[in-house]
This record gives structure tokens, C-alpha cells and sequence, in this order.
């Protein structure tokens, strides 16, 4: 079965679908938080994302800052434009159906990638890597940056899924979502919590963002591609599901990644495969332990 | 009675209009009327965002091209050829999505429409990147010529009427009825007995054919079908036009496919703006304008000239 496949080549797209699947888990999970708790499919994720990798490519470039210090600033930049966004565009409609939510977040894809696009053009931008070379495993290549990638990426999804599922923060996020009355009776300001959510969520997305700079062209449609990737991810895993998120994530992308190997062709279609079958086979999705948590 | 007038002088202008403007933008208009009209029955009908609505589109433009380029059908079956083969691809994605309800059901058909997208994108008879190019149009009925923009405006227009009066029978037949009654309650109709899935599913295919219409008459109307046509984007179009008309009334999304592709046509020379003043109208009007330009228009009319049945807000 093996035959004409070698090894360097199974573990090298094994080890791309790892990365994608950082990158697949970290927006999802960031997604899942929003949706659980403002009910809002943050259609915008996508191009936050796209902005963190921006602001680390100016921040580079107009200033000196290396990616180091970009790894910090970025996010709380897009965390901050984040709190801008749901001031101005979702607390306005939060109390109408959560189609149009999506749809104004939707909107502000088109204003934001135009924007980029109209003051950077549509090629991509090259952003070195902060850790060049690698290891040799024996077996394969090792590049010293996605080893990085790959570490990092899996401490931050753990660290964010152990903060909201088994802390007393999570627990007021999670109540807050279910009995927004009570949970301020306590004397919590909700609407804050919201705001700041909403913040943390687009910060991972612009985390992330910092992190594809170095691996993928920094361009303006980095994030729309990936968004629509990223909804079957949700679908597939379960919507609200923190766990399910990140383990679609990673899942997704290393089944890409052998796709890759065994049936090339099939490698950009592989995901909306497994989510139709997901569909028909688990309608609630893989992870989702609550019925109609929607 | 002044219905019937206006309704006789509005096709009047329509037959006229080609001496005036250039036929191939009053044709982009009317093949985007009746897209906008079938994304309503959707959305403003049914309560279903379909995120990917360009699937349908897009492959019936590719299909009825291929059918017009490879064996040289005549128009009116590369029309029924498209409309047919798109209203079983939203039979199919029908069934997957409404599995899901609400948000869910706009997220699994913008996936669905990026996997359509990546299969023309590989399969041969496309042309992939490059796309389907000289779309001959072919004569009408297998002895009309109609190849020149002149002729094929009449043809599109005639195309055009029978769409909306067939969209104008469904809303308003016990089917569009109870399509409103999910939209407003799924479970309470449920609990009168009816399967609110079936009606889901049936009208995800009346509107993937009206789209898949729109899409074939459209790569004869241009003479080309490319990836653009299947693209995300023009999902995104089609929103904005319903949205912007008015969701759920029954002129407002084609005066926004008007719209559109005027403001389109002239902003087309100024680049990425004309994609940043598409999200800029769509967010003033989900924020302000929810009821549309119809649907404003309507109300502020009930309100300056207030008549017995004002209580009866929706139109």
C-alpha cells in the first residue's frame, strides 16, 4: 500500500495537516467561545485573523518590532479593534435573530479585506521566519518554526479550554449565556463580559493570525478561505462544543494532510466530505454532548 | 385597476428600454431579478439564509454552456437543462442542510457551496481557472435567430416575466402560506401536522431552480461562465440585493438587483471600492434600514397616507 510513497512525504503532509490543524483548532475554538456566549457566528474571524498577520508584518516592517513582540501586541491590537466591532455594529442588533449578526459580521469582511486589499494589493506579503532551520528526525525534516507552531498552538487551546470549562470565570461565562438575568443579579456587569469576551475570541483569531505570518503569505483572502474551512470545522465538531472545536481542528487538518497523500485530488474537498457525511450521520454534530444548544 | 395600469406601463418601459440603455446591462439586471427573486423565497419567505446560493447559479451557467458549446442545443433547453439540474442540486443540498435550522443552515450552505466550487474548479469541461469562453447563443426553438444583443434582450425579458409570475404564484399559494408560517413558527406548524423539513426542502428546490435560471440565461447573456459565477462573492451579492430592496416583499430585492448592478457598473473603475461600499450599504442597512428601500417606502407611505386596513403591517 505504501508503495511509491515515501516516508519524507507521509510524515511531511502529516506534519502540514498538523499546522493547518493549529490553525483550524485556534479559530474554531475561538469562534466556539463567541458563539456560546453572544450566539453570534462571528463571520468575521477570518479577517481578524488576516488583520493580526498584517499588524505583525507593520509592526515589522514600519517599526522594527520583531515577531516576538508582535506576538504580544498583535492580539491585544485585534482584541481592541474587536471591542470597537462590538460596540458599534453587534451590540445595536444583539436582541434581533442571530442571522443578522452573521450578516453584519459578514459586512465588515467585505469592508475590512477591501480595505487591506485597496492599501496592500492582493499579492501577499513575505514575512521571514523567526526560527530558522530545524531537526533532523531521521524520518523527516523538522523546521524549528512549526515545531513552535505546533507546540504553542495546542497551549493555547488547552490553557483556553481549562479557563472556561473548569474555572469560576468559565462558569460565569457559561451562566451568562444560559441566564443573563441571574448571573447580573449577582452583581456581575454582563454586557462587560460579553464585550470582552467577544474581545478574547477575535484576539485568538489574531494570535493566529501572527503565527500563519511567518508560515503563509500574509494577503488579504488568507482569512476568507480559511473562514469557510473553519464553518464546516464548527459544523462537523458540534456549534458551542469548546473540546469538540479544538479537536475537529487538529483532526481535520492531519485527515487533510494524508488526503494529500493518498488522493491528491481530493485534498481541498476532503473537509466538506466529512462534514456532509457528519451531517447525515451525526446531526448534532461529533462532540455535542447537550441537545439543541443552539 | 391602477395595479393593472402600472404593472402594463412598467412592461411598456421594459420593451422600450433597450432603445435607450445598452441591452447587456438591462440583461445582467433581469438575469440578477430573477436570482434575487429566488434567494427571497428563500429568505424572505421561508426564513432560510442560504449562504452559497452562487452553487446553483454557477453550475447551471456551466451546464447550459457546455450543453450549448458541445452539442448546440437550442436556448429554450439550455434554460430547462439548467433550471433542472440545479433544482436536483438544491433537492440534494436541501436534504443535508435543513438538518440544521437557522444559523447552521447559512454556515453547511456556504461549505457546500465552496465544495461545488473546488469540483468545477478540477473538473474538466469547466476550463478550471480560464473558465468556459465564446458561449455561442444559439437560435430559440431550434428556428429563431437570436444572437444579436437586440433579440436576446427580448428573449431574456420574456424569461424574466415568467420567473417572477411563477415566484408570484408560490408565495401566494397555500405552499408560500405555509412557508411564512415556518418562518414565524416552525414548531407551532408542526404541531397542526405538517412536516416543516419537506416544505424546507421543497422550497430549497423551486429556488435553486429559479437561480440555476438565472444562472443559464446568464452565461448566454455574457458568453462566458467562470469560477466567479460559483464564487462566494456573488453569494454575497445576491444578500445584499435582497436585503437592501427589501426582505420579504415581493418587488424590493429586484429593485435591489437594480441596484446593485448599477452601482456595480459605475463603481467598477474605482477597484476594491466598490466591494467596500457593498459591505458599507449592507451594514447601514442591517443596522437602520432592516425593512429595505420597498419596505421603508411602504411604511412611510401607510404612515403619510393612513387608510383602514393600517393596522395590517405586513405586506
Amino acid at each position: 500500500m505504501f508503495d511509491g510513497i515515501s516516508t519524507q512525504l507521509l510524515f511531511g503532509q502529516v506534519l502540514i495537516g498538523l499546522i493547518n490543524g493549529s490553525f483550524y483548532a485556534m479559530l474554531s475554538l475561538g469562534l466556539a467561545i463567541i458563539f456560546g456566549l453572544m450566539s453570534v457566528v462571528n463571520f468575521a474571524h477570518g479577517a481578524q485573523y488576516m488583520l493580526g498577520a498584517f499588524i505583525a508584518w507593520g509592526l515589522l516592517n514600519y517599526l522594527g518590532v520583531p515577531y516576538w513582540g508582535a506576538l504580544f501586541i498583535a492580539p491585544v491590537v485585534v482584541g481592541a479593534f474587536g471591542l470597537v466591532m462590538e460596540r458599534l455594529i453587534l451590540r445595536p442588533i444583539q436582541n434581533l435573530d442571530h442571522l443578522y449578526s452573521l450578516l453584519a459580521t459578514f459586512a465588515a469582511v467585505l469592508i475590512i479585506e477591501g480595505l487591506v486589499r485597496q492599501e496592500f494589493g492582493s499579492t501577499g506579503l513575505p514575512y521571514n521566519s523567526p526560527l530558522p532551520g530545524g531537526v533532523n528526525l531521521g524520518f523527516m525534516f523538522m523546521p524549528w518554526y512549526r515545531l513552535w507552531v505546533v507546540v504553542f498552538s495546542i497551549v493555547v487551546c488547552f490553557g483556553t479550554y481549562i479557563l472556561i470549562e473548569h474555572t469560576k470565570l468559565g462558569a460565569y461565562l457559561r451562566a451568562a449565556n444560559e441566564r443573563p438575568e441571574i448571573v447580573e443579579s449577582f452583581g456581575i456587569n454582563v454586557p462587560r463580559m460579553i464585550s470582552l469576551t467577544y474581545a478574547f475570541g477575535v484576539g485568538l483569531a489574531g494570535l493566529g493570525g501572527v503565527l500563519a505570518a511567518p508560515i503563509y503569505q500574509v494577503s488579504p483572502s488568507m482569512g476568507s478561505n480559511l473562514m469557510i474551512v473553519i464553518f464546516a470545522v464548527v459544523v462537523i465538531g458540534g456549534m458551542g462544543s469548546i473540546l469538540g472545536a479544538i479537536l475537529t481542528g487538529y483532526l481535520i487538518g492531519i485527515v487533510e494532510g494524508l488526503t494529500k497523500v493518498f488522493y491528491p485530488e481530493a485534498a481541498n474537498l476532503v473537509i466538506f466530505v466529512i462534514m456532509i457525511f457528519a451531517l447525515i450521520l451525526r446531526p448534532n454534530g461529533l462532540f455535542s454532548g447537550k441537545e439543541g444548544y443552539k | 385597476m391602477t395595479r393593472t395600469l402600472w404593472l402594463g406601463l412598467l412592461l411598456v418601459a421594459l420593451i422600450a428600454a433597450p432603445l435607450a440603455i445598452y441591452p447587456v446591462l438591462l440583461m445582467s439586471i433581469l438575469c440578477f431579478v430573477i436570482f434575487a427573486s429566488s434567494f427571497n423565497l428563500l429568505l424572505g419567505y421561508a426564513g432560510l439564509l442560504c449562504f452559497g446560493h452562487a452553487m446553483f447559479f454557477g453550475t447551471a451557467a456551466y451546464v447550459a454552456g457546455y450543453l450549448l458549446k458541445t452539442y448546440g442545443v437550442s436556448v429554450e433547453v439550455a434554460l430547462i437543462a439548467g433550471t433542472l439540474l440545479s433544482a436536483a442540486m438544491g433537492y440534494v443540498v436541501g436534504i443535508i442542510s435543513v438538518r440544521r435550522s437557522g444559523i447552521q443552515f447559512a454556515m453547511i450552505t456556504l461549505a457546500i457551496s465552496q465544495f461545488v466550487y473546488f469540483l468545477l474548479l478540477q473538473a474538466e469541461f469547466t476550463g478550471g481557472e480560464d473558465g468556459m469562453q465564446r458561449i455561442p447563443r444559439s437560435t430559440l426553438f431550434g428556428i429563431f435567430d437570436v444572437s444579436d444583443h437586440m433579440a436576446f434582450y427580448y428573449v431574456t425579458l420574456t424569461v424574466a416575466v415568467l420567473a417572477v409570475a411563477f415566484f408570484y404564484r408560490v408565495v401566494h399559494s397555500p405552499f408560500g402560506e405555509i412557508l411564512r408560517a415556518i418562518r414565524d413558527n416552525e414548531p407551532r406548524v408542526e404541531s397542526l401536522g405538517f412536516r416543516p423539513e419537506r416544505y424546507k426542502i421543497l422550497a430549497m428546490t423551486l429556488s435553486a431552480g429559479l437561480a440555476g435560471l438565472a444562472g443559464a440565461l446568464k452565461a448566454m447573456v455574457f458568453q462566458f461562465a467562470t469560477l466567479t459565477d460559483v464564487s462566494w462573492p456573488i453569494s454575497a451579492e445576491v444578500i445584499l440585493m435582497t436585503l437592501l430592496g427589501g426582505l420579504g416583499t415581493l418587488t424590493g430585492p429586484m429593485l435591489g438587483a437594480g441596484i446593485v448592478i448599477l452601482m456595480n457598473d459605475e463603481l467598477a473603475q474605482f477597484g476594491e471600492w466598490a466591494l467596500i461600499a457593498q459591505g458599507v450599504i449592507l451594514l447601514l442597512v442591517i443596522i437602520f434600514f432592516r425593512r429595505g428601500v420597498v419596505g421603508e417606502l411602504s411604511a412611510l407611505w401607510r404612515r403619510l397616507r393612513p387608510s383602514p386596513d393600517q393596522n395590517q403591517d405586513r405586506g
